[in-house]
């Protein structure tokens, strides 16, 4: 296994007398697709805050433990704004800006500093391609982003997402609003991705977590229930059995 | 055969239900006539009773013969003077706070406080911030009976009420915008000043209009703050323009209205009808700036 690039040890998060995270301690490898499926409300979201610490701007909220990317403890991190911008978010249901196609993307460079036209062009350029979105929408750049089908706005959004070069990138379900052939277009993305950029992928469906993770992480109840290689979590004999139950549909 | 008859006929609890739809429609729309009726007869009323008075040079000459002749000049002037002054303060003060309140303050103790404080101040009767405007700005700040204890004064009132619209206007934004902005590493006030306000601004600027019309109809703060019965301005000139400073009493079109209707004798109806006229006219003209600027900025929502 490559090396550790994110590190959770020993984190629970509670919302008010509410845990959402209990004790939890796991290891996403470098360059990797890491995959966490469970069922509703079993703090795969609070999870993926915690790596951009978004979780910061929940009210109420308290966080013990430590989270690490490549060593450097995140809720120690001076500029929050820098660490953001080295993870990638995208969310389940699209949210296009009210900006147009081209400023969606040029978003994130732009409150960065980047103000030169022909390095934003290019930019804007490279995300879309990679979100499999170029084709379609490079001819009305100027168009609102909020116009675009709800496809296309999510392919939008992993564009934004990479329009600040991160090294991680996380997914939450992004296939929700989604039709089936644009995620397999997604999908075909990510896998060409993970050469250069560690993914953590949260989904509901457990055959996209087969198809396309390296690693699974198996959450229920605020708590990891096992963590392994693929195909040894969807076998005949993952370690626990609440793990063969889950992945064979019988509950969650 | 018969199913099918009764399916499509109208039976008695059909008919039922018809009739007292007919009935409600009718009850709705009679009240909302009768809500449109006071209005028109209102203004039809004054126009009226103002016409022989209205015309352009009753607008633009000043109040002659101790008032019992001429136009209205000088007190139109003193209501722009102090609506434009009260919102040049209370607009930016009250714009920022709705900001910090919405965006950036935490559920404790002092917000709970502040909202409180904001709620119960929109309430406060006129005449109370009259006689606190005496209190603070005539007498402590010492700027006497003036343009600008009015304008503080009537600042203090509408300050409340732009807080709230405000932050209305920035809660009408989803949230999901601002959690996108702050994955990609913006930080708060760059998502407000490039997502937030942007897409608030609409709404923001109908609620500071709105106030335009409150401020310029209140007579109560103005009264006791520096609003006088008569003023000798300019008659022409650039001079006519600028009659008031900062620390002068001045006229003005509200409190004018209640001199001349009852505190002068001799004093042709017409003239104190002119006035309400013109005042009335002002605030629906206000209102429809910003009824039109809300439906123009709604057309380009982009959401």
């Amino acid at each position: 296994m490559e090396a550790a690039h994110i590190v959770f040890h020993n984190v629970t998060v509670s919302y008010g007398s509410t845990i959402a995270l209990d004790a939890i301690s796991l290891e996403i490898p470098k360059h990797q697709i890491f995959g966490i499926i469970g069922p509703a409300s079993s703090g795969k979201t609070t999870l993926l805050k915690c790596i951009n610490r978004t979780i910061d701007f929940v009210p109420n909220v308290r966080v013990t433990g430590q989270v690490t990317i490549d060593g450097e403890d995140v809720f120690r991190v001076k500029n929050v704004c820098d660490l953001r911008r080295r993870i990638g978010m995208v969310f389940p249901l699209p949210v296009g800006l009210p900006l147009s196609v081209y400023d969606n993307v040029a978003y994130a460079p732009r409150m960065a500093g980047v103000h030169d036209r022909d390095e934003l062009d290019a930019l804007v350029e490279t995300c879309l391609r990679q979100a499999a979105l170029w084709d379609e929408v490079k001819d009305r750049l100027r168009l609102l982003g909020t116009r675009l089908s709800g496809g296309q706005q999510q392919r939008l959004t992993i564009a934004r997402a990479l329009s600040h070069r991160p090294e991680i990138l996380c997914l939450n379900r992004f296939s929700i609003a989604v039709d089936p052939v644009t995620t397999m277009k997604i999908e075909d993305v990510l896998v060409e991705l993970k050469r250069s950029i560690t993914i953590v992928v949260v989904t509901n469906l457990v055959q996209q977590a087969h198809r396309l993770a390296d690693r699974v992480a198996f959450l229920n109840r605020s708590r990891v229930i096992e963590v392994g290689p693929t195909e040894a979590i969807f076998s005949e004999h993952p370690a626990s059995q609440m793990t063969f139950d889950y992945v064979r549909g019988h509950f969650g | 055969m018969s199913l099918e008859a009764g399916l499509f006929t109208a039976g008695p609890i059909e008919r039922r239900k018809r009739r007292v739809e007919r009935v409600a429609h009718v009850i709705l729309l009679l009240t909302t006539a009768a809500l449109i009726l006071p209005l028109f007869a209102i203004v039809i009323y004054l126009v009226v009773k103002a016409w022989p008075v209205l015309s352009w040079s009753f607008l633009v000459e000043n109040p002659q013969h101790y008032m019992t002749a001429g136009g209205i000049w000088a007190p139109l002037v003193g209501t722009f003077y102090v609506v434009v002054l009260s919102l040049a303060i209370a607009a930016p003060i009250g714009v920022l706070a709705g900001v910090y309140l919405n965006e950036y303050a935490r559920e404790n103790w002092l917000t709970r406080l502040v909202n409180l404080a904001v709620v119960n101040l929109a309430g406060v009767p006129s005449i109370v911030h009259a006689l606190f405007g005496v209190g603070v700005f005539v007498m402590m700040a010492g700027f006497g009976r003036s343009v600008a204890a009015a304008s503080c004064t009537l600042a203090i009132m509408t300050l409340p009420v732009i807080i709230t619209s405000t932050r209305e206007a920035l809660a009408a934004v989803p949230f999901a915008f601002r959690e996108a902005c702050w994955n990609m590493g913006a930080s708060r006030w760059q998502t407000i000043r490039t997502i937030v306000l942007p897409n608030a601004i609409g709404g923001i600027l109908t609620g500071v209009i709105l106030q335009v019309s409150r401020a310029a109809g209140e007579t109560a703060p103005i009264l006791f703050t520096g609003a006088v019965f008569y003023v000798a301005v300019p008659d022409s000139g650039l001079a006519s323009f600028f009659p008031y400073g900062l620390r002068d009493p001045f006229m003005a079109l509200s409190y004018h209205l209640f001199t001349i209707a009852t505190q002068v004798t001799g004093v042709s109806e017409a003239l104190a009808y002119g006035t309400a006229v013109v005042l009335i006219a002002l605030v629906v003209t206000v209102n429809l700036v910003s009824i039109v600027l809300r439906v123009r900025l709604r057309s380009r929502r982009k959401w």
